[in-house]
């Protein structure tokens, strides 16, 4: 591997995009949090829910300022580093990006300033729309840049003329043949990310409460605990499955559209029929053949086909170097299925708990939680490895290959562009950590002043008290509670 | 002007034109908007008193990350729809490009985490200040290299990684920090009130005549640069129809002085505003219709026909509900920044 400046180009574009998407995954799944909470505070009036915004809020500033820091460096390399691929796709996939910056970006940041600022100038039902369009701007940068993304995978609706591709027919260009399966596996992938980042906290909330004892002041924060605990596994145990379902989709997509990224991804060297599963394997791309291979027979073409004699393209089917780097695509695409399966499990856990009334009252199931919290973010990655990982040595699949795509600037500017970023993202990535540790370490705070009456207004002894006579776990109990407690507003 | 496009006629013609303007003002948007609240960094460190420093943080906190989409949008919109421009620009200006965004990320992140910092608070106002004054200087030198031209063999750009490290290039950043440091020193004026204000005020003379002395400065010295464009400004009868602008320029820069002297709230940052339009224009009308200098027209950067109506369907019913409630959140942060930090409405 020579290092010049295609190589580091490329280098610097896994690194720079992997340190962004993380962020973007985050804030698509934050965004919608907030704004159920939001709705539950303004349809119940319980001050657990303004709480809990008002904390979380706090982390989806950092993420998504992180998020847009990072973002605007994606939208300058395309040309920066890969002017080749700029030129060749700039009719097809220019308009598209451009959707996304006047269709989400402006609706994201406009309406954050009121989400974070907007308390005091704006009213409460006015301050829920900022938040539902900073929700919807969101998705709506998911659905563009994940059109952009899956066109490079399934390129459609176009015509290469004069060595360019030009756009024929813009339905099909947006939705071309891997864009629903991509965005949907994409949005499940952000929400159960950020599901299991706020089960992982309310869990550890709930720890350190438990080891703490209830003093006076952790009440409000402890319900607000429980309450998004109990959300979050709630969508966990009902989305997990359907994420595990899309995925399935996906991958019939990928077999039918990349069939030599499939191969890499099952670690299938011969086109053969009644492949098996690949549980472990190490390939061996000298020999072209698997080591230790542990495999469940038929499996994989049962799961792919449909079938248990079904064919499953191989590597072989086209020469070396047509092939995308088999290591990385293979174990990154066993690692998301593994998570994958991890959150169904927990989310199952969480219902068996929830119907024995022991939900919060787990210390397994809770430090199981904890233990989960980064495990999005990781599928998120090692899926998005796979996915364009497995697109090489393509950056459009079939129509343009990556060295092709690489601008005219030298190995000096990029090596030191590279070093620049690395150097610079790792100062802010420590500093954002730190940081969101710090706010998740403190957890919600327990005076926040409410319109309508703050907390210190209202009568705290009946309220503590209530908290002292309560059963763990009862949930019915708890409901009860709950209503007791809404103000009349 | 049809003697760049000729054999070109309907759509064709058109469409690079209309999308030109569209870009255009997308820039001039990014200029302002962005250019006061990078002012506003630029600022930061001299303004002692950390009180001062707060008020003037949250005076932009809630609208810096729309302010800075424009940037976004004016990358984006030239890769939407003059992909060659985009192509060949981004490589020549690599250096400056990556240095601007390396300076944008200190500059953006410190919103966020100064607020949530207490003994490292002082390295986050260091990451406002040099970040907004790197990026700044920056952009200045990516203005100064589109002026000077770009060297294009084909449908790449043929020149070295340097090109843009030249004096003049390096004078236009200089220039450009002078006038972001004008509008964000009249923004500063009308956000806030007391000592605040008056020092805003007296820094506003300084970046005031820094911002006179560049324009003039730049206007002296593009003929020296042996491109078409003084040919342009000085041969008659153009010379008669483009006297005005300088004449104006003069006349505002003048009336940012007289308001700044008055005591007059809004009317120094309004005018430091028309004072930036002004010096655009005067860049226009050099450019045009150049869209990288001196070898590609806007017509023979921009995309298929099919391409550029695409984008335009979605611009034309987009861009008004976009800049409607862009309008609308700067209304809900109207008014002066209040001295008492708490009562801000920081979340």
């Amino acid at each position: 591997m020579e290092l010049d400046a295609f190589m580091l180009s490329r280098i610097q574009f896994a690194f720079t995009v992997a340190f962004h998407i993380i962020f973007p995954a985050f804030t698509i799944g934050l965004a919608s949090w907030l704004a159920a909470l939001e709705f539950r505070w303004l349809k119940t009036g319980n001050p657990v829910f303004k709480n809990l915004y008002k904390f979380w809020v706090k982390v989806f500033a950092i993420s998504f300022g992180l998020g847009v820091v990072s973002g605007v460096v994606m939208s300058y390399q395309f040309g920066t580093n890969w002017s080749g691929y700029s030129d060749f796709t700039g009719n097809v996939l220019g308009p598209v990006i451009a959707y996304e910056v006047i269709t989400a970006f402006f609706l994201e940041a406009a309406f954050l300033g009121i989400m974070l600022f907007g308390w005091n100038r704006v009213g409460d039902r006015l301050h829920f729309f900022a938040t539902c369009m900073v929700a919807l701007g969101t998705l709506l940068s998911a659905f563009w840049i994940l059109s952009a993304n899956s066109w490079m995978q399934t390129p459609a609706g176009h015509e290469i003329q004069n060595g360019v591709a030009v756009p024929v027919n813009w339905f099909e260009v947006v939705f071309n043949p891997s864009f629903l399966n991509r965005f949907s596996h994409m949005v499940m992938a952000a929400y159960l990310t950020t599901a299991f980042a706020v089960a992982g906290m309310s869990a550890y909330m709930l720890l350190r409460g438990r080891r703490r004892g209830r003093e006076m002041g952790q009440t409000l924060r402890m319900e607000g605990a429980r309450r998004s605990l109990s959300m979050a596994t709630a969508f966990a145990a009902i989305f997990a499955p359907v994420q595990i379902f899309l995925g399935d989709l996906h991958g019939l997509n990928v077999l039918a559209y990349q069939p030599t990224k499939l191969a890499a991804m099952e670690g299938n060297w011969e086109t053969q029929a009644g492949a098996p599963l690949l549980l472990f394997a190490i390939p061996d791309e000298e020999a072209e053949e698997n080591r230790f291979e542990i495999g469940i027979p038929k499996l994989g073409s049962l799961i792919l086909t449909h079938s248990l004699d079904g064919v499953v393209p191989g590597l072989k089917e086209v020469p070396p170097e047509m092939r995308p780097p088999i290591w990385p695509v293979f174990y990154s695409f066993r690692v998301m299925v593994a998570i994958g399966f991890l959150m169904l499990f927990v989310g199952a856990w969480s219902i068996w708990l929830r119907l024995r009334g022991r939900l919060y009252d787990s210390p397994a199931f809770l430090w199981t939680c904890v233990a989960m919290l980064p495990s999005g973010f990781i599928a998120v990655l090692t899926g998005w490895f796979t996915a364009e990982i497995g697109r090489q040595p393509y950056v459009v699949y079939g129509l343009m290959r990556t060295i092709d795509a690489v601008s005219p600037v030298t190995t000096g500017a990029v090596a030191t562009s590279l070093i620049a970023f690395v150097v610079v993202y790792a100062i802010i990535f420590t500093a954002g950590t730190y940081y969101l540790v710090k706010l998740l370490r403190r957890g919600p705070d327990e005076h926040e002043v409410m319109p309508g009456g703050s907390l210190a207004e209202r009568p705290k002894r009946p309220f503590s008290a209530a908290e002292e006579r309560l059963p763990k776990g009862d949930v019915g109990r708890e409901r009860a509670r709950d209503r007791d407690r809404t103000p009349a507003e | 002007m049809f003697g760049y496009a000729e054999g070109l006629e309907g759509l064709a013609l058109w469409l690079p034109l209309i999308w030109a303007g569209l870009i255009a003002v997308a820039v001039i948007m990014y200029v302002i908007m962005d250019g006061f609240d990078l002012g506003v960094g630029i600022l930061f460190r001299p303004a002692q008193r950390e009180n001062w420093r707060d008020r003037m943080m949250i005076s932009v906190a809630p609208i810096w990350d729309g302010n800075e989409t424009w940037l976004i949008l004016g990358g984006g919109g030239l890769f939407a729809v003059f992909h060659l421009a985009y192509a060949v620009l981004m490589p020549a200006l690599y250096v400056p490009i990556i240095v601007m965004l390396l300076a944008l990320i200190f500059r953006g992140v410190a919103f966020e985490f100064r607020f949530k910092a207490d003994a490292s608070k002082f390295l986050w106002d260091a990451s406002f200040h040099y970040g907004s004054l790197v990026a700044t200087f920056a952009q200045g030198v990516v203005l100064g290299t589109f002026v000077q031209g770009f060297t294009v063999v084909g449908r790449e750009f043929a020149g070295g990684t340097f090109d843009w490290a030249t004096p003049f290039a390096m004078m236009t950043g200089v220039g450009l920090v002078a006038g972001y440091g004008l509008l964000g020193a009249t923004w500063v004026v009308m956000k806030t009130t007391g000592e605040l204000e008056m020092w805003a005020r007296r820094k506003a003379y300084r970046y005031l005549l820094g911002s006179v002395v560049a324009m003039a400065v730049v206007s002296v010295w593009v003929p020296f640069l042996g491109v078409e464009i003084e040919e342009r400004w000085f041969s008659t009868p153009n010379i008669y129809y483009l006297a005005p602008i300088p004449l104006l320029t003069a006349l505002v820069a003048f009336g940012v002085w007289r308001a700044l002297v008055n005591e007059r709230h809004y009317a120094p940052f309004f005018l430091s505003i028309a004072l930036f339009l002004l010096g655009f224009l005067g860049l226009g009308v050099s450019l045009f219709p150049y869209i990288v200098p001196p070898t590609i027209t806007i017509w023979e950067a921009a995309n298929t026909v099919n391409s550029q109506l695409f984008a335009l369907v979605g611009f034309s019913v987009v861009l008004p509900v976009m800049l409607g409630y862009t309008a609308y959140v700067y209304w809900v942060f109207r008014g002066k920044v209040a001295e008492d930090l708490e009562e801000s409405g920081y979340h």
